[in-house]
């Protein structure tokens, strides 16, 4: 098979990336509620257990934040621990052992100590997530020195990223979008890592920068080809890493598009977006040619009911909307019209529920 | 700095790491008005007698963790007094250099692993250090020292839960000074319930010793150290002790009212120094002359770690981003 073309799933590609840092590593270790378990955790951790065994691939009790604590403890003695949280909202549990031990370490205790650990966590959507297990916090993490976070959108670099993660000497905070496990897309075998830091262009465009991460980078190519289609050329900047964010990639295609639109998966206020929007501000104000703008969630929980699905979660739409505001063209009431026998509260048709 | 394993002179070691800390203490309350050490400090002047007992019956490779009162088990463990008085001075020679100040000690060569001020913090954390050489099959056993209110917090629950069930090689020194800050006992725990009952409940062995008698905490940690490296789980002990002066300063505090100066004479009546002291002077094992030159040998090394403590240089501002990631 021409590995050059191979396809994977995402989930796939997180096995495969998992098996590659077990094999190459004994040092390295994953716990999680659930990693063993039958479903293999979306997949992403099928059958690892049989393959390098109860301690090295650990089930847990059900304490995220003692546990958390504990893999600190693996990683200054030793091992490479990667903790699992099935969504992020029980990884918040454990915010003292990330962000007030983790990212500390390192600094407070003069470089003395390094805390090799990889917190891996999936934000939930659609079928009913809810309030409690769809929130977008990666701004939260995202503000934390110390920290690293990162949110691939591809099977390629979701494989990437995570090595890359499990082999960096600093805590790492792994983010997955649920509706990304099913995405195909070619995944080299083996051993490789995505540098944690640089942007991607996911797709080169002159007329508006349009920059996204995670879940939100489909949408936004779903938006370029609709652009394209009325002759806007627009820009997708995969950010991949949120922090550290590399500048240079997004700088570059501000300067030549004047134009920007993020999209986040998260809410607006205090966001990443936003974060995103005062860099544009402060490092390539004289190149903007429109007041940069941002896709945002709306300020309220995440609504469980299918119905208000649609009202709350922006689409290619949206993302195409605010395109046409930047570039000054009149609103299209079409952008934001729900194409028939779409289901909003599910990836693909493919996807029956539950979790 | 005092090696503390020699069964031969077991007691005489007890008394002089309990003094040394003591002094220690001492001269940092002495110092503290002059405004050098900006930053809090927790001493632990009256709980000398957990730090010296447990401490002397582990093995220099041995692990320790503590909280925000560390200072006794930094040294306890053998920790370097020169870079802990330049740490409290917030000095480049601390031994954070000057990151991390009194709540943040660390000394790897003596098996310190970190103290930090969050209460409960470093529990789970000292579980993950027992639990990556228990993966690694090293034959070290990890002590976490923790406060009595460090027991309220869930992660004591989660960490002891977990050491329990993979009969982890640690062992948890919980000292029961009766305060958290201000906060008695009363308020916080139930009275028909002893601290050391909770991680009974966890299905770990647990005592209750007389935390101001450093023979009495030596056997207790002798029996748990051996229990923990032996394979056989993790042990609890409580120590019930006094803390003498304030919670946070150089200071007394009883005039604020929140415990009774008849509770706090009753606690100094059971010094774990004059105590002992007499004790061995009874038994004639108190060798008078050997203290007399441990105490000058202690007092000309406290006072050349303040004059040096004082004499370093700050951190120049250029280093102010460094290791805020560790180097690739």
């Amino acid at each position: 098979m021409n590995t050059a073309t191979r396809e994977l799933t995402y989930a796939e590609a997180i096995r495969e990336g998992f098996a590659v840092a077990l094999e190459r590593d004994p040092r390295v270790l994953l716990m999680g509620l659930g990693v063993p378990d039958p479903k293999g955790f979306f997949g992403t951790t099928l059958d690892l257990q049989k393959q390098f065994g109860a301690d090295r691939v650990m089930d847990m009790p059900c304490a995220e934040a003692g546990m958390s604590g504990v893999m600190l403890g693996a990683a200054l003695n030793g091992l490479r621990p990667v903790i699992n949280h099935q969504r992020l909202d029980f990884a918040l549990l454990a915010m003292d052992p990330m962000c007030t031990q983790a990212a500390k370490w390192s600094y407070m205790f003069g470089g003395a100590m390094k805390m090799p650990v990889v917190f891996r966590m999936i934000i939930g959507r659609g079928w009913g997530q809810g309030p409690q297990h769809s929130q977008c916090l990666h701004s939260w993490f995202a503000h934390i020195p110390g920290l690293k976070v990162v949110m691939p959108a591809t099977p390629h670099d979701a494989k990437g990223l995570l090595i890359a993660a499990i082999e960096d000497d600093n805590p790492v905070v792994f983010i997955e979008h649920r509706w990304l496990h099913h995405i195909k897309g070619p995944v080299p075998a083996g051993h490789y890592t995505t540098p944690i830091g640089p942007a991607r262009i996911a797709r080169a465009g002159g007329d508006v920068t349009i920059v996204a991460f995670s879940y939100m980078v489909l949408e936004a190519l779903e938006a370029a080809e609709k652009l394209a289609r009325e002759g806007i050329e627009a820009e997708v900047i995969d950010v991949r890493s949120l922090r550290p964010l590399e500048t240079p990639l997004l700088l570059e295609s501000l300067r030549k598009t004047g134009r920007l639109v993020v999209a986040d998966t998260g809410h607006s206020t205090a966001g990443m977006a936003a974060e995103i929007l005062a860099l544009a501000s402060e490092s390539a104000f004289d190149s903007l040619k429109a007041a940069p703008r941002r896709v945002c969630f709306p300020e309220c929980p995440t609504p469980t009911g299918p119905s208000l699905a649609a009202a709350y979660y922006p689409r290619s739409g949206h993302l195409v909307a605010a395109v046409r505001a930047s570039l000054g063209l009149p609103a299209d009431p079409a952008d934001l019209a729900v194409p028939a026998g779409i289901e909003l509260d599910k990836p693909n048709p493919a996807f029956t529920g539950p979790f | 700095m005092i090696p503390v394993n020699a069964p031969a002179d077991l007691e005489a070691s007890l008394l002089e790491s309990m003094v040394r800390i003591r002094k220690i203490e001492e001269a940092i309350a002495a110092h503290y008005p002059e405004q050098k050490m900006r930053c809090p400090v927790h001493l632990s002047i009256g709980q000398e007698a957990a730090s010296a007992g447990v401490c002397a019956a582990l093995r220099p490779d041995d692990l320790a963790m503590s909280g925000h009162r560390s200072h006794a088990h930094y040294l306890g463990k053998g920790g370097d007094l020169n870079a802990m008085i330049a740490e409290i001075y917030g000095k480049e020679t601390g031994c954070c250099r000057g990151r991390g100040g009194s709540m943040h000690l660390v000394d790897l060569a003596a098996g310190f692993v970190g103290a930090v001020p969050i209460v409960g913090s470093t529990i789970p954390i000292a579980t993950g250090l027992a639990f990556a050489d228990r993966l690694l099959k090293r034959d070290r056993v990890t002590v976490a020292f923790l406060g009595e209110a460090a027991t309220e917090e869930g992660v004591f629950h989660e960490s002891v839960n977990f050491a329990s069930l993979h009969k982890l090689p640690i062992v948890f020194v919980c000292e029961n000074n009766l305060y958290s800050v201000y906060s008695p006992m009363s308020v916080r725990q139930p009275a028909h319930r002893e601290v050391w009952q909770l991680a009974a409940g966890h299905g770990v062995t647990a005592h209750c010793g007389d935390g101001n008698d450093p023979v009495a905490v030596y056997e207790l940690a002798r029996a748990a150290v051996a229990q923990a490296r032996s394979g056989q789980g993790p042990v609890f002990l409580e120590l019930k002790t006094y803390r003498w002066l304030e919670h946070c300063g150089a200071g007394f505090d009883n005039h604020i009212g929140y415990r009774t100066e008849a509770e706090y004479r009753s606690w100094r009546e059971r010094d774990p120094i004059a105590t002992f002291e007499r004790r061995l002077q009874a038994a004639g094992t108190f060798d008078a002359a050997r203290f007399a030159r441990f105490t000058a040998r202690v007092d000309v090394e406290i006072a050349r770690a303040f004059a040096g403590a004082d004499r370093d240089p700050f951190p120049a501002a250029a280093t102010l981003m460094d290791h805020v990631y560790a180097a690739a």
